[in-house]
């Protein structure tokens, strides 16, 4: 049942999509996120399956495999779910008390979809520790999180910087900042047990 | 003398609070002084272009002058209400910033930057930044002073997060909170010719904590000496910004009450400090080098002596 291409915003339209062309969409904006040019299909399509997607890889990621999780001192599933969506919705706040003109979901597709460089160093992160820990490991470890964290900040500025007075930029920006340091924070103090 | 100069010049300076004329009238008497310029401007007009004053806006820009900064003309539960408290442009923020790093002796942080225009953006995203300075500078710290321990297991502590914000946002609003409740409470039995509003104690209490973001991450430094004198300045600057802030409004009281009160937010502002580095910052344990070398000396003088 092939239909019209439909916005993902749009309420009450009962009709299935295929799974594929959903998919489809997502790997779309995560090519967007990777290579960032001033385009608007991230703004204009919003949607929230990817943000979730990376979100729940991310937590999971960030899961030791030891008994007592409790005493670990690391971030718990919940806590990171909390802190990635508390974070994103806390930004778009910000953004739109600020007087930005971005729509309160946009912010959170694009906050959320700018996580992918942070998942991949997550990723990377993992196999590098499978090699035993060491100082050559955390330096390793440590340019893959500064370099994903700059290109998440770059990707994410690209397309939420424009939609604020440029008298406020700077202040719109600098909770974003805030928000990916401290997942990289999260992500290069992850010791495995 | 020259203070109550300084006072006066800045009161007719300062269009908001002359025309207020009541000192601590500043919820209650709004309306009146934005009501009457509104129907004078209509009765001379005319009825027709009432509504084209409304469209240019000219009624609102009028307004917000005479209203001292109570622009809050929405009710409470609408977006644009929320709107009003981040009114600031980039460079405002840094200007209230600098103006909580450099205390000038004589002159009001309130009134020389805030301005009437109380912001949240500073205070929330000042305490957010401190929140996680501390946390991971105290990660930090605490990693490096273990680091050669065989014993020892890095974990990155993520419960600490929770607790510093429970802390240091607790302070930034109960704190301010109830120093409003107290100045309040003073107004009423003796008239201040200098009263803040709720917003207005925030935003300085929050702006005054930006000096501890630096001392945070210098904290990790692991030498008791440094860290002591660290908290020693910081103190000693947003301490200082909060008692030439906070003495304007108590001075008409009695002596003992006003010294009683500044006292009071100085010695919170240090329990603050001290109360973070006692707690997220582990104490630099010199001693592992030294008990090594002392032990051999004391078995030695011990020999030497029997």
């Amino acid at each position: 049942m092939a239909e019209a291409e439909e916005s993902p915003g749009d309420p009450g339209t009962a009709s299935p999509r295929p799974l594929m062309r959903d998919l489809k969409a997502v790997g779309k904006k995560f090519m967007h996120v990777l290579y960032p040019r001033k385009s608007n299909t991230l703004l204009r399509d919003w949607d929230l399956w990817g943000p979730l997607i990376l979100c729940v890889t991310l937590a999971l990621m960030l899961q030791r495999d030891s008994a007592d999780s409790e005493k670990d001192g690391g971030p718990q599933f919940a806590e990171v779910f909390v802190i990635v969506w508390f974070g994103a919705v806390t930004i778009t706040l910000n953004s739109k008390l600020l007087g930005g003109n971005i729509s309160f979901f946009q912010s959170l597709c694009v906050l959320g979809y700018c996580i992918l460089p942070l998942t991949v160093a997550m990723l990377i992160c993992r196999l590098v520790l499978l090699a035993g820990p060491g100082p050559v490991n955390f330096m390793v470890r440590l340019f893959v999180v500064i370099v994903m964290f700059a290109w998440s900040i770059v990707a994410s500025t690209a397309f939420l910087a424009d939609s604020q007075p440029p008298n406020r930029r700077a202040l719109a920006v600098y909770p974003v900042f805030l928000f990916y340091f401290v997942i990289s924070w999260m992500i290069l103090t992850f010791t495995p047990q | 003398m020259a203070a109550v100069d300084d006072l006066q010049f800045e009161e007719f300076g300062d269009a908001a609070t002359s025309v207020a004329a009541n000192p601590d009238a500043t919820t209650v008497s709004i309306e009146d002084p934005g009501e009457t310029p509104k129907h004078q401007t209509g009765a001379l007009r005319g009825s027709g272009r009432e509504e084209d004053d409304e469209l240019l806006g000219n009624d609102d820009s009028d307004k917000t002058e005479l209203l001292a900064g109570q622009k809050k003309s929405s009710p409470f539960w609408t977006f644009e209400y929320y709107q009003t408290f981040f009114d600031v442009d980039t460079y405002q923020v840094f200007d209230r910033i600098k103006g909580s790093l450099l205390p000038i002796p004589g002159k009001n942080f309130v009134r020389l930057y805030i301005r009437s225009n109380p912001d949240l953006y500073g205070p929330f995203w000042i305490c957010a930044t401190l929140v996680f300075a501390i946390a991971i500078s105290g990660n930090l710290s605490n990693f490096l002073i273990h680091l050669g321990e065989k014993t020892y297991h890095y974990v990155p502590e993520f419960r600490k997060v929770s607790i510093a914000a429970t802390i240091i946002y607790a302070y930034a609003w109960l704190v301010p909170f109830a120093l409003w409740g107290f100045l309040m409470w003073r107004n009423s039995k003796v008239m201040n010719i200098v009263s803040y509003s709720f917003l207005e104690i925030v935003c300085v209490y929050g702006y005054s904590l930006f000096i501890y973001i630096p001392t945070a991450i210098l904290w990790i430094i692991p030498q008791k000496a440094v860290r002591w004198i660290l908290v020693m300045i910081a103190l000693g600057i947003s301490g200082s910004v909060l008692a030439m802030t906070f003495w304007p409004a108590v001075r008409e009281d009695n002596r003992r009450v006003a010294l009683a009160t500044v006292m009071t937010i100085v010695l919170l502002h240090m329990l603050l400090s001290v109360g973070c580095l006692a707690y997220f910052f582990d104490a630099p344990e010199m001693d592992h080098l030294p008990t090594t070398t002392v032990i051999p000396n004391q078995t030695v003088t011990a020999a030497k002596s029997s």
